[in-house]
């Protein structure tokens, strides 16, 4: 749940009060013109920017900074692909805040990634190294460290940017079944067209709130007219 | 052949080859993966008026005061190129250029008016064969200090240099360790001093684990696998430069980098001569 949540960039107001109560099993769409505060929202919720007002509330206790129950995945054009590291290695990475500094991996942290990778089905790219993967295969990799993570809302910022019909479909199809199995899944999405397909709930902003709700009811020609104008 | 290894002189600075060669080998993936062997570069030549300011201030020589002396001469340069790029229409690297050849040019001249705080060469170039006994113990605390501090920190360490963002959201305090690298790095400038000079530490600081990268895909490799590319190829060079009368720190240098041209062109993953063939087949038929 979060309320009132305000973010500023030095003096330009990025956003500004925004307030949602949402729960598990759900897809909340986020949607608003370049420069809405998107990802602003997202990284404010994962705790990567500091807020200026406002809380964030999960199972009933505050979310000072950041939590491990979140799990933050970049837009994938931020990411440097040719970082030395294996597919295998990139979804261990999501065993950190259960490990922190000191902690070998234990047979129950070799455990979780192997069913995180056979959850993606990319268990046969385990070895692979990540410069070597597809923009779908990419988006896979991500989830699967959420997944190892054992997080339960995942912040997904433009998760089908540069995916083909295929990889979106199947991304699409994987969503679905996260969220059915319990996650909170929030992600910025830029398609109105099959955002009613892919998310139940959807955030329509630009700067401020300007609905939330069921998709159907706030994409409304009306409202997004309104939210797209200015 | 065993001439080298019964002269004391020698074998203090086959040593010190070993030690230091090891420890920035190391400290090399970090250079590497981070890809800043450009600024690296830049700041190991304000160790040089870094060194000058320590004498300034303090009136002796210790490894102490050139160790302060150049954090305090590269942190000068390095967020001062940061500000001016922020609060000017200069570039980063722009102002990181203007700044650190200023500051060099101050630190040569500063040094040859102190007068009698060693050779100007020595600096600029290394003097191993005059490492002492307790240059070696601080070599050898120093590359305990690296090795120690970065293996238990490897994990934040690496997450960082990858995605710097999934790093804060896991609850990664990202700028302390950026300060965490940079403290390290003066470290290991520190120590190649001696071995190398100002001008040619950056060598030792990014080919090593720029050799491995050729080699392997493995991470843990890239440091290890540095560390030991390095005082390998240190000890070797000084043994080359014995018998050929090199000068020491140039036949460091020289043979790490001779290393990473081989490495370039015959690794049997990403080598030049192994990739020539998967080129031709890819490259267009002239256009008609």
């Amino acid at each position: 749940m979060i309320d009132g949540l305000s973010v500023s960039y030095r003096t330009v107001s990025a956003l500004a009060d925004i307030s949602l109560a949402t729960s598990c099993g759900n897809r909340v769409a986020l949607i608003g013109p370049n420069g809405a505060g998107k990802s602003t929202l997202l990284k404010a919720i994962a705790g990567l920017v500091p807020r200026l007002r406002g809380s964030i509330q999960w199972r009933g206790s505050a979310v000072q900074k950041w939590s491990r129950e979140f799990a933050y995945l970049p837009q994938r054009e931020e990411v440097d692909w040719s970082f030395p590291i294996t597919v295998r290695g990139l979804v261990e990475m999501g065993r950190y805040p259960h490990l922190g500094l000191w902690k070998r991996f234990a047979p129950g942290d070799h455990e979780a990634v192997t069913a995180a990778l056979d959850t993606l089905a990319i268990t046969d790219l385990q070895s692979r190294q990540i410069c070597e993967l597809s923009g779908g295969q990419q988006q896979r990799a991500f989830l699967a460290r959420a997944l190892a993570q054992e997080a339960h809302v995942l912040l997904l910022d433009e998760p089908f940017t540069g995916l083909d019909r295929n990889a979106s479909s199947s991304l699409a199809t994987l969503l679905s079944d996260l969220s059915e199995e319990g996650r909170l899944i929030i992600s910025s999405h830029h398609d109105l067209e099959t955002a009613p397909d892919l998310f139940n709930q959807c955030l329509l902003l630009n700067r401020t709130q300007l609905a939330f709700g069921p998709t159907p009811e706030v994409l409304t020609p009306a409202s997004i007219q309104q939210a797209f104008a200015a | 052949m065993l001439e080298p290894f019964q002269d004391p002189f020698t074998q203090r600075a086959l040593l010190a080859g070993l030690l230091i060669g090891f420890t920035n080998g190391f400290f090399s993936g970090f250079v590497v993966l981070q890809r800043t062997a450009l600024s690296v570069s830049a700041l190991s030549h304000t160790m040089l008026p870094g060194i000058a300011l320590g004498i300034l201030v303090t009136g002796a020589l210790t490894q102490a005061n050139a160790f302060i002396g150049a954090l305090a001469a590269a942190l000068f340069v390095g967020l001062g190129s940061v500000v001016v790029s922020r609060t000017s229409r200069i570039a980063q690297g722009t102002a990181l250029a203007v700044l650190y050849t200023t500051a060099f040019a101050l630190g040569v001249a500063a040094l040859k008016r102190l007068g009698n705080f060693g050779e100007l060469e020595h600096w600029l170039f290394g003097n191993i064969m005059a490492v002492g006994a307790t240059d070696l113990w601080l070599a050898f605390g120093i590359g305990c200090v690296i090795l120690l501090v970065s293996n238990i920190f490897i994990r934040p360490l690496l997450l960082t240099l990858f995605e710097s963002n999934v790093a804060a959201a896991q609850g990664v305090p990202v700028r302390s360790m950026n300060y965490l690298l940079f403290g390290l790095l003066i470290l290991a400038l520190v120590t190649s001093l001696q071995a190398v000079g100002c001008v040619l530490s950056v060598g030792l600081l990014v080919a090593p684990a720029a050799t491995l990268s050729l080699l392997t895909n493995r991470t843990p490799l890239l440091f290890w696998g540095g560390g030991l590319l390095g005082a390998l190829g240190s000890v070797g060079a000084l043994i080359l430069a014995y018998w050929t009368n090199l000068a020491a720190g140039p036949a460091i240098v020289i043979v790490l980098g001779a290393l990473f041209l081989l490495a370039f062109l015959l690794s049997p993953r990403y080598g030049l001569l192994a990739t020539l063939p998967h080129r031709k087949k890819l490259q267009p038929t002239s256009s008609k």
